[in-house]
């Protein structure tokens, strides 16, 4: 395998596994970047998503000019192509975890670059859910955190993962772009170590690395998806 | 009796973005006594469930009072109460639907541990009264299935045990047959009747089928493009409709009315008459025909008959020609009153003009 590797891919085997520029470290930093971003985008997508659904019009806290808000925030979000929010949000950045380069500073534009893609599919989640039952609920004396968390959360967790799944994929793509700001990841050495150096070797390595990653996530995804479904379908 | 709930006046109006707005009910008033079982029969798009959704103000009329127990709920364009006490004074207005509605993420028996959610029961209670629950629909057996394992019939127990859940005074059906085969339709029908009589549960029973009207209701209100065309005892609207509606509605008498028209009416002699009698199968054991033709003399030719069930008392229904002079007639019509038989005459212009 070994001599596989060094005969007809020597320059992967040349990045070595631990240092600056090593496969390892560079799985950790993609790892790292999806991780974080995925729970603080995710909580964030959550949010607005509910917020979307319950103000409404029609919905159970219907207000014009919540809804009006986060729809626009959503949207405008959305409109921003990534590579140029990471530029657009450094200041803010600086400001929120002192530093505008690596790992770290990618974490905020990511999250924000993550929030509003997932806040729509959240929204669509959500509607997906018969208003038939949250008007049974209402007629059952439920309180409106009770139709937030028991109806529309619990009755869409299958739609959620399903969401989630296509949300944290789109996630890894976007870290390959963090590598602009020098955050590394597996997308920086695929560019970086690999076409910008004319090592295709590398930049295959790299591409099947994310690719797994990817089918991983979608797998894992799929299964809990089922796993939760007790929906008539 | 003090009504259970009274709705005054009730306008519930659409807005359009083009156009006029809908009056989908105009000017309704209903009012429900404590033990009926009150249907409320029409076509689709007759305002029928829009009407009975604003009793738990999931619709807010445009007009009028919603009273419900003796609470003021809705008046005057605003609602009466605060949200948290409308949540509470829900839990005491029960409320099924066609498509059951339940929450399918969950087992049986925790969809109806959510309705027991805000009882103020401990876990071990509210556990044992869910299950008590489900003993009272016969589902006690499927309490940790998921919905969607069961059939609609099950499925819709399930609903009525969650309906139940907070001792309601009152029920709402809303369609929540019409999703169902004949079979279970008469099976949820009977549960309901059963609750009715068992628990004192006041039930409000929207519905197209007529035959499930008749089969459990005391009451009914037949409505037409918002309004209430006709509302009183099922007994009365049933066996003598006044609007054409309602003619379409009970079948029976419907079928009376084609075979009738076929007679001609017409022409009935100067010594005929027509009569409908009405009498109930329980009361009247004599064979009325036989006897008022020996008591009076008179000829009695039945041009239909038929008996229907309604509620749990069979009512038969004859159509008839009495044919006899002037004292044979009045001999007659006073040996039908004296044996409890409901006698409307019909003359030859039309055949309920009373």
């Amino acid at each position: 395998m070994t001599s596989f590797l060094t005969q007809y891919m020597p320059n992967v085997v040349q990045l070595g596994w631990t240092g600056d520029t090593g496969w390892g470290t560079s799985i950790v930093q993609t790892l790292y970047m999806t991780f974080w971003p995925a729970i603080f985008g995710g909580i964030l997508g959550l949010i607005f998503g509910v917020i979307l659904v319950i103000t409404k019009p029609g919905g159970i806290l219907a207000n014009g000019f919540w809804f009006g808000l986060c729809d626009k925030v959503v949207s405008v979000f959305r409109a921003i192509p990534f590579i140029i929010l990471l530029a657009f949000i450094a200041p803010f950045t600086q400001l929120l975890v002192g530093t505008q380069i690596g790992m770290t500073a990618a974490l905020v534009p990511l999250s924000l670059g993550v929030f509003p893609f997932f806040a729509r599919q959240v929204q669509v989640a959500l509607e997906s859910v018969d208003s038939g039952k949250v008007e049974a609920a209402q007629a059952l004396g439920a309180t409106n955190t009770d139709i937030i968390f028991d109806v529309y959360l619990r009755e869409a967790r299958s739609e959620l993962v399903r969401v989630s799944t296509v949300t944290l994929i789109s996630l890894i793509g976007l870290t390959a772009m963090a590598g602009a700001i020098g955050a590394g990841g597996l997308g920086n050495t695929a560019i970086s170590y690999g076409y910008n150096r004319f090592n295709n070797d590398v930049t295959l390595v790299a591409t099947i690395l994310v690719l797994l990653l990817v089918l991983i996530v979608q797998l894992v995804g799929d299964w809990l998806a089922k796993r939760l479904n007790h929906q008539a379908r | 009796m003090a009504d259970v709930i009274s709705l005054d006046h009730i306008d519930v109006t659409f807005p359009q973005k083009k156009g006029d707005p809908v009056r989908a009910v105009s000017d309704v008033n209903l009012h429900v006594e404590k033990g009926d079982i009150y249907g409320v029969v029409g076509y689709s798009g007759a305002g029928k469930s829009t009407l009975v959704r604003t009793i738990n103000l999931l619709q807010k009329p445009s007009e009028g009072t919603v009273t419900v127990s003796g609470t003021v709920l809705f008046k005057d364009h605003t609602q009466q109460v605060s949200n948290a006490e409308l949540q509470e004074k829900r839990r005491n207005i029960g409320m099924i639907f066609q498509h059951f509605n339940l929450l399918n993420e969950t087992t049986v028996v925790d969809n109806v541990l959510f309705a027991l959610k805000h009882a103020k029961l401990k876990d071990k209670e509210a556990q044992e009264k869910a299950m008590n629950l489900l003993e009272l629909v016969g589902l006690k057996d499927k309490a940790q299935a998921f919905p969607v394992q069961l059939s609609g019939g099950e499925q819709q127990r399930v609903a009525i045990a969650r309906a139940l859940a907070n001792d309601p005074e009152i029920l709402i059906s809303d369609e929540a047959t019409s999703a169902l085969d004949p079979r279970t339709t008469n099976q949820i029908l009977d549960l309901l009747r059963d609750l009715n009589k068992k628990l004192g549960l006041t039930i409000v029973l929207i519905t197209h089928e007529m035959d499930a009207v008749k089969r459990v209701a005391n009451k009914i209100a037949v409505m037409q493009h918002g309004v209430i065309i006709e509302q009183g005892s099922l007994r009365d609207i049933y066996l003598r409709p006044k609007q054409e509606l309602t003619r379409q509605f009970v079948g029976g008498s419907l079928a009376a009315i084609e075979t009738l028209r076929a007679f001609n009416l017409g022409t009935l002699d100067e010594n005929e008459r027509l009569y409908q009698l009405v009498f109930s199968a329980k009361t009247v054991t004599k064979s009325i025909i036989l006897e008022l033709y020996r008591q009076s003399g008179v000829d009695v030719s039945m041009l239909y008959g038929n008996i229907e069930v309604l509620g749990d008392e069979p009512v038969g229904t004859l159509f008839v020609i009495v044919t006899g002079d002037h004292q044979q007639q009045d001999s007659a019509l006073q040996f039908l009153k004296d044996s409890q038989v409901e006698v409307t005459q019909i003359n030859d212009r039309g055949i309920w003009n009373d």
